[in-house]
């Protein structure tokens, strides 16, 4: 099968090569024969790329030690729910889904514009420039990280997969980060072929702009899952480190969000073509860079692989993309002059392009961090790189003033806006933004000048977008007679772009408020404790109860064979307020001795969590290990050749010896408020962008009656 | 006034304000970072109280714990060129020997002192075994 895989890699190559030069020859020659037959070339990329793609998936779920990546990553010991996403965890296989997902979506967008009938000047060109990536990643799966390559004397076992990406939400986590960085480059290719073709009006970007959003989805999704992850799996009670590459998700997830606010413009009064084009570019560029990131090893992170032999072809590549980039805006600057100019700084297309700035300075602060230490080491020779304070000191600032625009955003008007109607609109978010932290004060919350405006301006956001939900319902129901529920409904309906976006508004709100209370008033303690003792932490009492264990229980369906853990007692004035149990699993390593193996693999933290809506309490332990070990050497030493039933009932016997004669143990405590509100905020976010993704139906398409949309303006009356 | 004069004034502050904010990160990013140093280079003429990022593997046999610290050796990826690193505050949860880390320090007498939750070990699965093929 792995030859079949390898045969398909070489023929998506050759299609790849294929579709691109019988596009541009098409589009050159206006033969359209020749760039249908490019099309179609993508969808048999797709079809040879899948096959290619189900032949890894299938090798991992059989445990077939014939394939390399196989053996490196996966184990007839991994559950079957992780062998499945195994695929994804090694280099070659991530380049594959990579590849995978890309021929997906361009034979998609490529289908559904030859069904309407629509760019048809843009899109050989952009059939080329999306083969050409796809090409690249295939160059790569097939010369420099091939997931096909086979073993001659395959062995029994495996390595099996990294215990820390055995979180559910891994089978997620990569494809939607993946689909958000191929998505991007859907409309990068199109932009690409928009300046090439000179065709530079509205039309690619509303083509194009769902599979934009859908890129933003995805990516935001992507993230958000990591940040899941790491909170619940990595053992140290956080969502967000600034990791590199954290950061490569974050970059081209920032430009998208900017472009998405600015197309409006664009399709609304023909303005900003040069930034719409500029950042359209820019972050199917940030893409692939992120993309690069993870793989090259370039810049010391938690993530990064180790160095390969993909950082030149990547960075050869990047080069192309960026340069290639700069020389088409340069060269098309004189068709892409705005139709009209900014009437007044106060409008909505100002308030937008103060957005699309702080977004951008938030992307080119991530940036610069992310990359300084390359960056310091070519100035002065030596590697330096800066932490997360120095992120915060810029990032905290313009997140407060993108919150706040995001709630000015939605009731300034197009064009020429006045004081008097912004004022009569915002009287009352105003009046909830000041209370707020003034009430949050007066109970004592704290005294954090940055928290307490999040909180104020978090409020302020909340508080337009609820009342654009209620006089937009109000004016429905004024004209329908509808009950409330019904005019909500079909308020969203008919306009599910606009009240998705305001969902959206609503989600990053609650979301950075989240951010800034767990961030700011969160308590933490490390403490070594032996059972019975007793550590405080923002006013609760954790007690060390008792020891646990377990051997052969693996009811998380991990594959770790050993546990040990705790049971914590919480309470607070002397009243229980919850029980605790984290602990830590342990994952054989069969390259140990016999006893041994079962200590010496990998050991991940099963944190303790009591999740609420007000606040989290978050444990994780560290059991001392060092009894144990001992004992285990000891053992392997008298008992070299035991069977692995004989090592298994050993290993239990030293773990329930550890429960008997606990050693004291290392906590980690946290008492955080408003943690939950970061993945409520961040859940809502998803819904506002699945409403605004939905298709609307066909009544919902049609434009209203010139009546109608009199009557609506009549009610909703802007300044 | 003049609505083109107006787009250049205009023009003119937000160049100015972009300049000046680059400039202030900048010049910030130059003075708050940590140097990146092997275990050798510290060795060569690490500062006290200079902070430095130190990068390396953790020397075979050195780890133990003494209270709430964590006490290793860090050593140079290419050679056994060793710093003895004392450490409180989270460990990673593939931190063990022969792993490759990354730790904030600062030299203390003869021992660098890890600042608090600096730790970061790789992710072990990301390295490619020497099998594959």
């Amino acid at each position: 099968m792995a030859i079949l895989g390898r045969a398909c890699l070489i023929i998506a190559l050759g299609l790849a090569l294929y579709g691109a030069g019988a596009s541009i020859y098409g589009a050159r020659a206006r033969k359209q024969a020749w760039v249908e037959s490019g099309r179609r070339a993508v969808y048999a990329m797709f079809g040879v790329v899948a096959i290619a793609f189900v032949i890894l998936i299938a090798a991992f779920i059989r445990s077939d030690f014939s394939f390399g990546v196989v053996v490196d990553h996966s184990s007839t010991t991994t559950p079957l729910f992780y062998r499945a996403t195994a695929a994804w965890s090694s280099q070659e296989g991530s380049l594959l889904l990579w590849v995978f997902l890309l021929s997906a979506w361009s034979s998609l967008i490529l289908f559904v514009l030859a069904r309407k009938g629509k760019l048809r000047e843009v899109a050989p060109y952009a059939t080329a420039v999306l083969c050409g990536l796809g090409g690249f990643f295939l160059f790569c799966s097939i010369f420099l990280a091939n997931p096909f390559g086979t073993l001659a004397n395959p062995p029994l076992e495996g390595a099996g997969l990294n215990p820390l990406l055995r979180y559910p939400s891994m089978m997620i986590h990569p494809p939607a980060l993946y689909s958000g960085y191929t998505l991007f480059t859907v409309p990068f290719a199109f932009g690409i072929g928009a300046l090439v073709s000179g065709r530079l009006d509205a039309s690619w970007i509303t083509s194009t702009r769902r599979f934009a959003l859908a890129a933003w989805f995805f990516l935001g999704l992507g993230i958000l899952l990591g940040a899941r992850w790491s909170y619940s799996e990595l053992g140290w009670g956080g969502y967000w480190a600034w990791d590199p590459v954290e950061n490569a998700s974050l970059m081209p997830w920032l430009v998208g969000t900017a472009f998405l606010h600015s197309a409006m413009i664009q399709e609304k009064r023909g303005m900003l073509k040069v930034w719409n084009v500029s950042l359209v570019l820019a972050a199917g560029v940030l893409a692939v860079l992120g993309t690069f990131l993870v793989r090259s090893g370039i810049l010391d992170s938690i993530h990064a692989f180790g160095a390969s032999t993909l950082g030149v072809p990547f960075i050869v590549l990047i080069a192309v993309m960026a340069l290639g980039s700069i020389g088409l805006v340069i060269w098309r600057r004189a068709s892409l002059r705005s139709e009209h100019r900014l009437d007044s700084l106060f409008s909505r297309e100002a308030i937008f392009l103060l957005n699309n700035l702080v977004l951008v300075g938030l992307c080119f602060v991530v940036f610069w961090g992310t990359f300084f230490p390359l960056i310091s080491e070519a100035i002065t020779g030596d590697k330096a790189a800066v932490g997360p304070p120095w992120f915060d000191r810029y990032t905290v600032p313009l997140a407060l003033i993108l919150v706040l625009l995001s709630g000015i955003g939605p009731v300034i008007a197009w064009r020429r806006a006045t004081v008097s109607k912004l004022a009569r609109y915002l009287a009352i978010p105003l009046a909830v933004g000041i209370a707020v932290p003034l009430l949050c004060l007066a109970l004592g919350v704290g005294h954090h000048l940055e928290a307490l405006l999040m909180f104020g301006i978090g409020a302020f956001s909340l508080t337009v977008v609820a009342q654009e939900f209620v006089r937009g319902a109000g004016a429905r129901r004024a004209m329908t007679g509808d009950a409330p529920p019904a005019a909500l409904l079909a308020l969203v309906r008919r306009n599910r772009r606009r009240y998705g976006g305001y969902v959206v508004h609503a989600g990053m709100a609650v979301l950075f408020i989240g951010v800034a209370a767990s961030s700011t008033f969160h308590n933490q303690r490390d403490a070594r404790l032996s059972p019975g003792q007793t550590t405080k932490v923002g006013g609760y009492d954790v007690r060390y109860v008792k020891p646990t264990f377990s051997v052969a229980d693996d009811h998380r369906n991990t594959g770790a064979i050993i546990s040990l853990g705790a049971v914590l007692d919480v309470s607070k004035n002397g009243k229980h307020v919850t029980t605790l149990n984290p602990s830590r699993g342990y994952y054989p390593d069969l390259s140990q001795g016999p006893v041994s193996r079962f200590y010496q693999g990998e050991s991940t933290s099963e944190v303790g969590l009591q999740a609420g809506l007000r606040r989290d309490l978050w444990t994780a332990i560290e059991p001392d290990t060092t009894q144990i070990d001992r004992l285990a050497a000891e053992a392997d030493r008298k008992f070299p050749n035991a069977t692995p039933q004989l090592s298994l009932f050993i290993a239990g016997t030293l773990a329930a010896g550890y429960a008997r004669k606990p050693p004291p143990a290392t906590f980690r405590v946290i008492d955080s408020p408003l943690v939950t509100w970061i993945w409520l905020g961040g859940l809502i976010v998803v819904a506002g962008a699945l409403i605004a993704l939905w298709p609307a139906g066909l009544r919902a398409r049609r434009r209203a009656p010139a009546g109608y949309g009199a009557r609506v303006a009549r009610e909703l009356g802007r300044a | 006034m003049d609505p083109s004069r107006k787009r250049k004034i205009r023009l003119v502050v937000a160049l100015t304000a972009a300049v000046l904010l680059a400039s202030a990160l900048i010049y910030t990013s130059f003075s708050a970072s940590s140097e990146a140093k092997s275990p050798s280079q510290l060795m060569a003429g690490a500062q006290p109280g200079q902070s430095y990022q130190l990068t390396g593997k953790v020397a075979n046999g050195s780890v133990r714990h003494e209270g709430s610290a964590l006490l290793f050796r860090v050593r140079d990826r290419t050679d056994n060129t060793s710093v003895p690193v004392r450490y409180t505050g989270e460990v990673p949860d593939p931190f063990r020997e022969g792993r490759e880390v990354i730790v904030d320090v600062q030299k203390q007498g003869s021992v660098f002192v890890g600042q608090k939750d600096s730790l970061v070990t790789k992710c072990p699965s990301k390295f490619k075994a020497a099998h594959s093929s």
